[in-house]
C-alpha cells in the first residue's frame, strides 16, 4: 500500500505496475470443481440443461430459452449444480458448478463454425467468444444503437499492481496481431487505436497499428481519461465511451480472439496477477471458474479470519465473501490483504480539507457532493454537484483524511438513482 | 485452511494513504509549539497556565457536550485540543481563569458543536470565541493595560495600539528583526513571528494547511498596507508593522486556514486569503478596532460558501442553456 509522503503538498503518485522482464507463468492444475457465473439472473423454469448434464471443454452452454446468454465450459465433466448467486449491488447471476471428469475432451462446435482465421465472421465471435478470457465486448460491438466506429485496445492495465495485459503483450504479441486483423475484418471497423504504457511502446510498434502512449500514473489508463487525454473526446457526464462510438477491449480479449481462430478452440484459461499478503506479484494461469482457494493452496497462501480477498485491482476491484469464489473471464487480479493492512473506514464527517478536490481527475466538488450523498439527497447531488461526472477511480476515498467511503457513496447513489429511474420507466 | 473464515468484505478502494484527522491535528500542535514555547518563556508560568487551562477546558467542554447529547466521543481526534491551544495563543498571559473557560465554551459549543461538530462549522470556532470575548471584555485585550506588570528589555507598548492612537511615529522604534524575534508585547502565541512562520511553512510542506490561503492573506496585507502607506506615510504605517504585529501571522497560518470555514478551490482560496488580508488592514487603518485580523477572517468565513462557488467545470458536464 502506498502511503502519503512526508511532503503532503505533492499529489500522491500512484504508479502502475510494470513488467520489466518476462516473468514465468505459473499454471494452476485443473481443479476438482469449477463454477461459471453468467450475468443472467437465475430462472429455473427456462433452463436449457439440467444437473448431471455432461459437458466438454470449450463447449458453449446456452442457458435459457429465448435468450442468447451463454457460458463456455472450461473443463470436461458433469454439471453438479445450477444456482443463483448475488453479487455487488444485488446483481444476480446464474452459477453453474461443473464437476471435473478425469479425461478431458474438447468440444468441436467452434472448430466447425470458425473454419480458420481467414473466414472469421462477427457472428462466430459473437456466438462463441463472449465468455473468452478478457471478456470481449461482443454485445457492445453488435449493438445497433451504439454504432461503434473506433475500437480502443487497452494494452496497459487500468488498475494498480495488475500486470496481466502487459504479460499478454510480452508473451503473445502474435495472437494480438491476429486478433486485431480478425476484429477488423469481422466488424468492418478499421479505426483501431492501441493504448499502451511507455515500456510497451517498443513491443507494440511491430503490430503496425496506431499506438498511443498512456501516462504511467493512476488513473490515466481508465477509459474516461483515455478518451479525454488521448482521443480528445470528452465523454458527457453519465455516458460511457460506447455511447459516443468508442468501444474498449482489453489486450487479453484481443489475444483470446486471435488464439481462438488460430487454434480453432475457445481459450479457457485466464491469465491473472496474484498479489499475496506481502505484496509479491505472480502471474498465474488458471481455468475460468477455478475457485480462488485452489490458487491460494498452490502458492501456500493461508487466509485468516478478517483478511480480505480482492478480485481486481486495489482501487476499483471488489472483495468477495468466500475463498471459493471462482475466477471469471474478467478477473485480472486476485489480491490478498492481511487484516492488519486493511485501512479503517469511518463514519466521521467531511472536514473540508480539500485533499479530494486536488486529487479528483474529474474536477468534482467532492466536499459538497459527499454531504448530499450522506444525507441521501441523490437527485440534488446529480443535478448540482456533478455526481455523473465521476469516472470511478476511487482516489477520493484513498486520500480522505476522515476515512470516508466516498467512492462507495457515489456508486450507491448512482445505483439508487438508476433503480428509481427504472422503476419510473416501468 | 479453515473453510469457515469470515473475510472483510468492504468496497473499493482497498488502499488508503494513511492520513488521519488526529495526525493532522497533532502536526498542527507541533507547528504551533515554537510560538507557544516562546510565549511561555517570555511570560512565565502565567502563560503556561492560560495555555494549559485553555486546552484542557476545551477538551472538557467537548467531552461534556458529547456526553450530554449522547454523540460519539470525539475528543480523540485532537480538534478540541487544537481549538483550545489556538485560543490560548490569542489571549494575553494575564487572562483570568474564568475568561479562558468562557472562551473555550464559546469556541467548542457555539463555534463548533451547535453546527454539528467537526467539519460543519461555518466559522472558525477560535475566531468566533475571540470575537465574542473581544466585544464583551475589551479591556482584557488591551495589551498595554493587561501586561503592565511585565518589564522586558524592549518597549512594552502594543504596536498596533500605539499605531492606532499615536500614529506612525510611535512605532518607528520597532525594527523588523525585533518583531520577528518576538520583541513586542501581545498575546502569548502571536508575538514570535519567526516561530509562526517556521510552523506555517512546516504545515504547508506537510500539506496540512493550504498554502494558497496563507500566501494570499500575507500578500493582501502587504499590498493593502503599502497602498495606504504610499498615500499618506504619516498616518499609515508600512507593511512591516502590519505583517509582524498583532494577529497577522497566526491568522495567516493557523486561523484563516481552518479547514471547514475556508474554500478549497484554487481561485476562491486566493480571493479568500487576499480579501481577508485586505480587510484586516482596512479595519486597522480606518476602523475602530486596534486589530482587524479576527473580524476580517470572520467576515470571509461568512463569504466562503459564496466564493467557493467559483469552481472548475467537471469533466463531461453538460451545461444546459435555459
Amino acid at each position: 500500500m502506498i502511503k502519503r509522503s512526508f511532503i503532503g503538498l505533492a499529489k500522491p503518485r500512484l504508479e502502475y505496475g510494470s513488467l520489466e522482464d518476462m516473468p514465468s507463468l505459473k499454471q494452476i492444475t485443473t481443479p476438482k470443481e469449477i463454477t461459471l457465473l453468467s450475468t443472467c439472473p437465475f430462472d429455473k423454469k427456462n433452463l436449457l440443461f439440467k444437473k448431471k448434464a455432461t459437458v466438454k471443454t470449450g463447449q458453449k452452454l446456452l442457458l435459457y430459452k429465448e435468450s442468447d446468454e451463454y457460458v463456455v465450459s472450461s473443463v470436461t465433466g458433469q454439471v453438479s449444480s445450477i444456482s443463483s448467486y448475488t453479487g455487488d449491488f444485488g446483481q444476480s447471476y446464474t452459477a453453474i458448478a461443473i464437476e471435473v471428469a478425469d479425461d478431458e475432451e474438447t468440444d468441436d462446435e467452434f472448430k466447425s463454425a470458425a473454419g480458420g482465421s481467414k473466414n472469421a465472421s462477427f457472428e462466430t465471435i459473437k456466438n462463441f467468444l463472449a465468455f473468452a478470457p478478457g471478456n470481449p465486448p461482443v454485445k457492445l460491438l453488435s449493438d445497433k444503437d451504439k454504432s461503434i466506429s473506433t475500437i480502443v485496445v487497452c494494452c496497459a492495465d487500468s488498475d494498480l499492481l495488475i500486470t496481466t495485459n502487459q504479460y499478454i503483450i510480452k508473451s503473445n504479441i502474435d495472437a494480438i496481431k491476429n486478433g486485431i486483423n480478425i476484429l477488423k475484418t469481422a466488424t468492418g471497423i478499421n479505426d483501431i487505436i492501441m493504448v499502451a504504457s511507455q515500456s510497451q511502446m517498443h513491443e507494440l510498434s511491430s503490430t503496425g497499428e496506431k499506438v498511443n502512449q498512456v501516462n504511467d500514473t493512476y488513473p490515466s489508463a481508465l477509459p474516461h481519461l483515455i478518451m479525454k487525454d488521448l482521443l480528445g473526446k470528452v465523454v458527457p457526464a453519465g455516458k460511457n465511451p460506447e455511447d459516443i462510438g468508442v468501444c474498449f477491449i482489453s489486450a487479453e480479449a484481443v489475444a483470446s480472439i486471435g488464439n481462438a481462430f488460430n487454434s480453432s478452440q475457445i481459450p479457457v484459461t485466464k491469465t491473472l496477477t496474484l498479489v499475496n499478503k506481502d505484496g509479491d506479484k505472480t502471474l498465474v494461469s488458471a481455468r475460468i471458474g477455478t475457485p480462488a482457494s485452489d490458487i491460494f493452496t498452490a502458492f501456500n497462501i493461508t487466509l485468516n479470519e478478517n483478511d480480505r480477498i480482492i478480485f481486481g485491482g486495489p482501487m476499483t476491484g471488489s472483495s468477495v465473501y468466500s475463498e471459493n469464489h471462482p475466477v471469471q473471464p474478467d478477473t485480472d487480479a486476485i489480491i490478498v490483504q492481511d487484516r492488519d493492512d486493511i485501512p479503517f473506514i469511518s463514519d466521521y464527517p467531511c472536514t473540508n480539507c480539500g485533499d479530494c478536490i486536488r486529487v479528483c481527475p474529474a474536477n468534482i466538488q467532492i466536499n459538497l457532493l459527499v454531504r448530499f450523498l450522506e444525507a441521501g439527497q441523490y437527485e440534488e447531488a446529480a443535478d448540482q454537484y456533478d455526481l455523473y461526472s465521476c469516472i470511478e477511480c476511487g482516489l477520493c476515498s484513498y486520500v480522505c483524511v476522515s476515512g470516508m467511503p466516498i467512492f462507495q457513496y457515489i456508486r450507491a447513489a448512482k445505483y439508487e438513482l438508476d433503480r428509481a429511474n427504472t422503476a419510473e420507466a416501468t | 485452511m479453515g473453510e469457515n473464515n469470515k473475510f472483510i468484505v468492504s468496497h473499493a478502494p482497498f488502499w488508503h494513504d494513511g492520513s488521519k484527522i488526529s495526525t493532522r491535528n497533532y502536526n498542527m500542535a507541533l507547528a504551533a509549539l515554537p510560538a507557544i514555547l516562546f510565549g511561555v518563556i517570555s511570560y512565565g508560568i502565567a502563560a503556561l497556565g492560560v495555555i494549559s487551562l485553555s486546552i484542557s477546558s476545551a477538551i472538557i467542554w467537548e467531552f461534556i457536550y458529547c456526553r450530554v447529547t449522547k454523540r460519539p466521543m470525539t475528543i480523540g481526534d485532537g480538534n478540541a485540543a487544537i481549538i483550545g491551544m489556538l485560543l490560548g495563543m490569542l489571549l494575553p498571559a494575564t487572562a483570568p481563569w474564568w475568561f479562558v473557560i468562557i472562551g473555550t465554551f464559546v469556541a467548542i459549543l457555539i463555534g463548533k458543536q451547535v453546527f454539528g461538530g467537526i467539519g460543519a462549522n461555518p466559522f472558525n470556532p477560535v475566531v468566533v470565541a475571540i470575537a465574542v470575548l473581544m466585544l464583551s471584555w475589551k479591556d482584557v485585550f488591551d495589551f498595554n493595560e493587561t501586561l503592565l506588570n511585565y518589564d522586558f528589555d524592549f518597549s512594552m507598548v502594543y504596536p498596533l495600539a500605539a499605531l492606532k492612537h499615536f500614529g506612525v511615529s510611535a512605532v518607528d522604534s520597532f525594527s523588523m528583526g525585533d518583531l520577528l524575534m518576538g520583541k513586542q508585547s501581545g498575546a502569548i502565541g502571536s508575538t514570535f513571528g519567526l516561530g509562526l512562520i517556521v510552523g506555517g511553512i512546516y504545515l504547508i510542506i506537510r500539506g496540512i494547511i493550504r498554502w494558497e490561503i496563507s500566501i494570499s492573506f500575507i500578500a493582501g496585507i502587504i499590498i493593502t498596507a503599502l497602498i495606504f502607506n504610499l498615500t499618506d506615510p504619516v498616518r499609515y504605517a508600512g507593511p512591516t508593522i502590519h505583517l509582524f504585529a498583532g494577529y497577522t501571522l497566526i491568522g495567516a497560518f493557523f486561523l484563516a486556514t481552518e479547514d471547514s470555514s475556508s474554500p478549497v478551490n484554487f481561485i476562491p482560496m486566493l480571493i479568500y486569503g487576499a480579501g481577508a488580508g485586505f480587510l484586516t488592514v482596512l479595519i486597522r487603518n480606518i476602523g475602530v478596532y486596534v486589530d482587524g485580523a479576527i473580524f476580517a477572517i470572520l467576515i470571509f468565513n461568512l463569504l466562503n460558501p459564496l466564493i467557493d462557488k467559483i469552481r472548475p467545470k467537471a469533466i463531461g458536464k453538460v451545461v444546459k442553456n435555459a
